[in-house]
């Protein structure tokens, strides 16, 4: 009688034992450290410091570019002076809004791309097209590896007579447009542009259409701010512009008395 | 040249500085059956020679297509010429792919002239037996470079490579001031007088020879026997009487891949064996 219950009492203890020792055959510790490479986890990032939206018009002569200089940290808009829009070899501009870190290191990559380009000397050159394409297999890569660059690229230029402009986001979606916009811009200023925007605009119409455009997200969009550069490329070159502000109108009659309808409020 | 002690690997020097290995890869060039290149501002034109070995083969290709917008013509170890333009394509596609923009024919024949300096200084390789034409265009027109087994390439306005290929370097040299602006149909005939020069009296048929062009606004095509054969009767290129080699080689029509075993190694004797 003794005897058996004694064997049953260590039995019992003997799967308990099993149960402590050995993690189960499904899952075991080191399936855990192969997701993750190296123990910095390479999985979804969420963005820190954030530009707001890019737009960008082809016309007459060229691409025209804008974007506000706003660095935002979440709610805060903590940095008023990131330059958004930059050069790219001899024909491209690139815009970029998303993670600002990011886009720096977008750019490191477009550097060396157009230094070996330079280095070849050889009389050809990388245009819009090719650096649009390059950057599309960049960024789709990265999403394939749950590692993306947290950004969404505007690239335009202008090569041999032909205008270039696109578009690229974090998962590698990419095309071409007449007029192109990123993050809020696309519900702000493509209407705006789908309405008024022609083949042969001028330079200052293209401005004005821009600058209505950005006018339009500096009262509408949280992370705007005034504070806008706006770039050209053509075929002779590219400039961009010193960075100015919009004249906003803010006298509309309800916001005069804006608690006459409702006492308390504001 | 004549053996010597230094010649046995590629990686030894001689005393006055050369390296035989390279220098005898550079004679199985000569051995090929010819292959001559030519081009304007706009245009490219590469043309060879093919002999089948018998009358029951085809001909050898010696003529690639690498992309649209370049096309390689080949004389020495088809072989290595066959593996060469594998690599190219690879290239061209892959910039195509990364950039949807055509690889610069400049870019490519470096990558190409590198690739064959590798072999000329690793004592485990050998240098490829093989010269390459290489016709395209970028973008400041249409260029055509001869790749080198010893990992050199040169740009021509006009060139001949493979067996009997002086007398067409002759030809060429009295003619290619004109080049430049030749239209695309004058530089095809300037192509099959060179080709015929190398036939030596033999009479001049599209089936003993291939053209191919490519141009801007043209992607690089091979021209077909029949359009070929109306070209040589409309220039009267035939030139003299026909011996027995009025090739009965019809079938062998576009010269399609299946060489017939065309004994690659062996480079002795005076029937130069890659003249096919």
């Amino acid at each position: 009688m003794m005897r058996t219950s004694f064997a049953a009492l260590i039995i019992a203890s003997c799967i308990l034992m099993r149960a402590f020792v050995k993690p189960s055959p499904l899952h075991t510790l080191e399936m855990d450290t192969l997701l993750t490479s190296e123990g910095d986890s390479q999985r979804t990032q969420y963005p820190y410091v954030t530009g707001t939206s890019v737009i960008g018009i082809k016309y007459k002569d060229g691409i025209l570019m804008a974007a506000d200089m706003g660095g935002s940290y979440g709610s805060t808009i903590r940095y008023k002076s990131v330059e958004r829009i930059k050069q790219v070899g001899k024909h491209s501009l690139i815009g970029a809004s998303g993670e600002i870190s990011d886009f720096q290191e977008i750019l490191k990559y477009l550097d060396e791309l157009i230094l070996h380009d330079n280095m070849w000397d050889d009389g050809n050159s990388l245009g819009p097209k090719e650096v649009h394409s390059y950057l599309t297999r960049v960024m789709y890569n990265r999403r394939n590896k749950f590692d993306p660059l947290w950004n969404s690229l505007v690239i335009g230029g202008v090569k041999n007579g032909h205008k270039y402009l696109g578009s690229v986001s974090m998962i590698g979606v990419n095309f071409e447009d007449d007029h192109i916009a990123t993050g809020f811009g696309n519900h702000l200023a493509r209407p705006l542009l789908r309405e008024e925007w022609r083949e042969d605009l001028s330079f200052e119409e293209g401005v004005k259409l821009l600058e209505k455009c950005m006018r339009n997200l500096l009262y509408r969009d949280r992370s705007a701010v005034n504070k806008i550069q706006i770039a050209k490329i053509t075929e002779e070159g590219l400039t961009v512009s010193q960075p100015y502000s919009l004249k906003t109108f803010w006298i509309f009659s309800a916001f005069q008395n804006p608690t006459v309808g409702a006492e308390g409020s504001w | 040249m004549f053996r010597n002690q230094y010649d046995t690997d590629v990686t030894t020097w001689s005393p006055a500085g050369r390296l035989f290995q390279v220098e005898y890869a550079m004679e199985a060039v000569k051995q090929g059956s010819a292959a001559i290149g030519l081009r304007s501002k706009t245009h490219a034109v590469l043309a060879c020679v093919n002999k089948a070995n018998s009358e029951l083969s085809s001909h050898q290709r010696k003529i690639f297509k690498v992309d649209d917008h370049i096309g390689v013509a080949i004389a020495g170890l088809t072989a290595d010429g066959r593996v060469l333009s594998r690599y190219m394509r690879s290239e061209c596609i892959n910039y195509g792919y990364t950039y949807e923009s055509p690889l610069p024919i400049g870019r490519l024949v470096v990558q190409l002239a590198d690739k064959a300096q590798v072999c000329t200084q690793r004592s485990w390789k050998r240098p490829y037996g093989v010269g390459l034409l290489v016709a395209g265009l970028d973008e400041s027109g249409a260029h055509l470079y001869y790749n080198c087994p010893s990992g050199n390439y040169f740009e021509y306005q006009a060139f001949a490579i493979g067996s009997r290929s002086q007398a067409a370097k002759t030809y060429l040299e009295r003619k290619f001031e004109n080049f430049p602006d030749s239209s695309r149909d004058d530089l095809i005939k300037d192509a099959l007088f060179a080709i015929r020069e190398t036939l030596q009296g033999e009479k001049l048929t599209s089936s003993v020879c291939t053209v191919s062009v490519v141009g801007v606004g043209e992607a690089f095509n091979i021209l077909g026997q029949k359009t070929v054969q109306a070209l040589i009767n409309e220039f009267e290129i035939s030139g003299e009487e026909a011996p027995a080699t009025v090739s009965a080689a019809e079938e062998a029509a576009g010269g399609d891949a299946a060489a017939a075993d065309q004994g690659g190694a062996a480079a002795e004797e005076e029937a130069a064996p890659m003249d096919i």
